[in-house]
């Protein structure tokens, strides 16, 4: 079983976040990065998993440029077999998409796996973007897969519940929590990491028709004011006139 | 009464704190290893410590992950199940287990540094292979006996001793402060043969006349075990001591390789503690502001980050001489020396800073506080470091 994971690069969670360029690029500046906890915690593992039970070999991919690179050791500290860098900037879900698309498409992949979304856009897209291109069926935020070797059985987050589904044949899904559970990569992963291949390969043509105007971030969150239960006359100004509510 | 340990879900909010962007001399190995161990002290150990502290239990269960993880015996050749690995690495491994607790390095470095160290350096091949990969994965345990109840800063009037007897020794004596000693599987033991040379062998558990009771009452690195070893009459085979090695240089080296990770471990313990009381110090409010923001809360912040920034550019130096083949004696003590007295002092002015909070099992700061002296008297104290430093400097040796 030939098994392509997605791993991106995201700001570490506590990093602080600015804007530059008039805000419409995000300030690099001073901020420290880590592979996406989705791709990591649970899209990797899984597609370790699978091949522990089944043998093929699982291969890690990342658009972007040598400074990924830590990152994409990273995965094949943790077990990958061997990794690919598409040498371009990610520009957008689309292009991204494109670029894995094509890649599955030549290397005869079966499986294709994403994080459910990355934590610093948290777009959610690539994952539909490559099975569309590919033309295979999608599983988003899958939070349990069992696989016999043929067919596999999924367990989908939906609103409220789960949904249960079965395919046959190849397929893309995104990790949600509970697909596996982290593997933390030990010294001797990290030494062999060393000798794993990393190709890097150049990119496909792609339209890049998504352009960004501009980022804002969150309002700061206000202090907090305290109204006497007994003055709901003024709780409700409140909410009319300063938390424009209502 | 049996022990339970409670696992905690508060979530560690510890930053990495790199004031002069030492994070540049690493290698990208060097920093994927240390994000290793402190993902794995988050998730195995800060959960559990507080509760292993309170109860005096040493989680035992973490062996086995510290092997699987690749901390036990960092440096020693992968040939025999250690990770080959070089004295940085080995050094930022022991400061990401103190971040976690003193005790939980202690573990690490006696099976690496004082057990598996001494049986790589001066082993048979037969005990390399006996021994060795066991160690590594955690299967079994290890502890080192050199330090009598009599003979602590001078262990080269120990008492401990072995005669021949055809194909064995037979041994008699005691050892104390041992860590580990009660529930290890093997005992690296240093005893004075018929000429008074100092000797290094191995110990196993079940050897008829050996024993090892534990020291009760510790208020010190009370998630691991500490105890003795007693030897009556413990009959030796002679495959089991070291073959070429005699005289203190077999322990002293030992223990050069143990101290050179607790100066790096103790910057461990200071960042945790230095980590919490800046936090604390943002958040607290007194007079209306944060105590972040009074002149005296700052001056202990800024001379506690002063300090842990000059204890990590002279641990990096000394890794690299040690990577080197260069780092002395003297310079190993001088490293651990100041680095365990800056985190103690650090522990204590974060304590301060926390206010009566500090003192509760809520904070980190107490318990540190409490392994770091056990730090600061283990493994050559602070005043015999001091004193190896005068020896150095000026030529004059103190002891004699």
């Amino acid at each position: 079983m030939n098994l392509l994971v997605c791993i991106s690069k995201t700001p570490e969670t506590t990093a602080k976040i600015a804007f530059k360029d008039e805000n419409s690029s995000f300030d690099t500046d001073g901020v420290q990065f880590i592979m996406n906890p989705y791709d990591e915690w649970y899209a990797l593992v899984r597609a370790l998993e699978l091949k522990e039970q089944h043998g093929g070999k699982v291969i890690a991919i990342n658009v972007g440029d040598s400074s990924n690179d830590p990152v994409i050791r990273k995965a094949l500290a943790i077990g990958a077999d061997e990794a690919v860098r598409v040498d371009i900037e990610a520009t957008s879900s689309f292009f991204v998409a494109k670029q894995v698309a094509e890649y599955a498409k030549s290397n005869d992949i079966d499986i294709v796996f994403t994080g459910k979304e990355t934590i610093d856009y948290n777009g959610a897209e690539v994952g539909g973007m490559i099975a569309e291109m590919l033309e295979q069926p999608y599983f988003s935020f899958a939070s349990h897969m069992d696989h016999d070797g043929s067919t596999a059985t999924v367990t989908r987050d939906i609103e409220g519940g789960v949904e249960v589904a079965e395919i046959n044949g190849k397929f893309v899904i995104s990790a949600a929590k509970g697909l596996a559970e982290q593997r933390i990569p030990n010294m001797r992963g990290i030494m062999m990491a060393k000798r794993k291949p990393l190709n890097v390969i150049p990119a496909v043509e792609a339209e890049g028709n998504v352009k960004v105007l501009s980022y804002e971030l969150p309002p700061v969150k206000g202090g907090i004011t305290m109204v006497d239960a007994d003055d709901m006359d003024k709780l409700v100004k409140l909410l009319h006139e300063e938390a424009k509510v209502l | 009464m049996e022990k339970v340990i409670h696992r905690s879900n508060k979530s560690d909010l510890f930053k990495n704190h790199d004031y002069f962007g030492i994070d540049d001399l690493l290698t990208e190995e060097h920093k994927m290893i240390r994000d290793s161990v402190r993902t794995w002290v988050s998730k195995e150990v800060l959960p559990i410590i507080e509760s292993c502290a309170e109860q005096n239990e040493c989680p035992l269960h973490l062996y086995k992950q510290m092997g699987e993880l690749g901390a036990l015996g960092p440096s020693i050749s992968a040939e025999y199940g250690g990770g080959g690995m070089d004295e940085i690495t080995y050094g930022i491994i022991m400061q990401e287990l103190e971040r976690g607790d003193s005790g939980i390095r202690s573990m690490a470095s006696v099976q690496g540094s004082l057990v598996m160290f001494p049986i790589s350096k001066y082993g048979t091949e037969k005990q390399k292979s006996d021994y060795l990969p066991k160690l590594a994965s955690g299967e079994i345990i290890g502890c080192f006996g050199l330090t009598e109840p009599d003979h602590g800063s001078n262990p080269g009037e120990m008492v401990t001793n072995i005669k021949d007897d055809g194909d064995a020794y037979i041994l008699n004596g005691a050892k104390m402060w041992i860590t580990n000693s009660p529930i290890a599987d093997i005992a690296v033991v240093w005893a004075k043969d018929e000429t008074n040379r100092i000797r290094g062998m191995v110990i196993e558990k079940g050897m008829k006349g050996f024993s090892a009771p534990k020291i009760e009452g510790k208020w010190s690195l009370r998630a691991s075990i500490t105890g003795e070893l007693v030897f009556e009459d413990v009959r030796v085979p002679k495959e089991n001591v070291f073959p070429d090695i005699s005289g203190l240089k077999g322990p002293l080296s030992c223990l050069s390789k143990a101290r050179y990770g607790i100066s790096w471990g103790a910057i461990g313990a200071a960042m945790d503690c230095y980590d919490a009381a800046l936090r604390y110090s943002q958040e607290r409010i007194q007079f209306g502001r944060p105590i972040g923001q009074f002149q005296l809360t700052q001056k202990k912040l800024a001379e506690m980050i002063t300090e842990i920034t000059k204890a990590q550019l002279l641990v990096w130096r000394l890794g690299t001489l040690a990577n080197q083949g260069k780092a002395t004696p003297a310079q190993i003590s001088m490293a651990k020396r100041n680095n365990v007295w800056i985190a103690l002092q650090i522990a204590r002015e974060a304590r301060q800073i926390h206010g009566g909070m500090g003192i509760t099992s809520e904070y980190p700061m107490m318990r540190h506080m409490m392994n770091l002296e056990t730090v600061l008297t283990y493994e050559g104290t602070h005043d015999v470091h001091l004193l190896i430093t005068g020896h150095d400097v000026t030529g004059l040796n103190a002891f004699s």
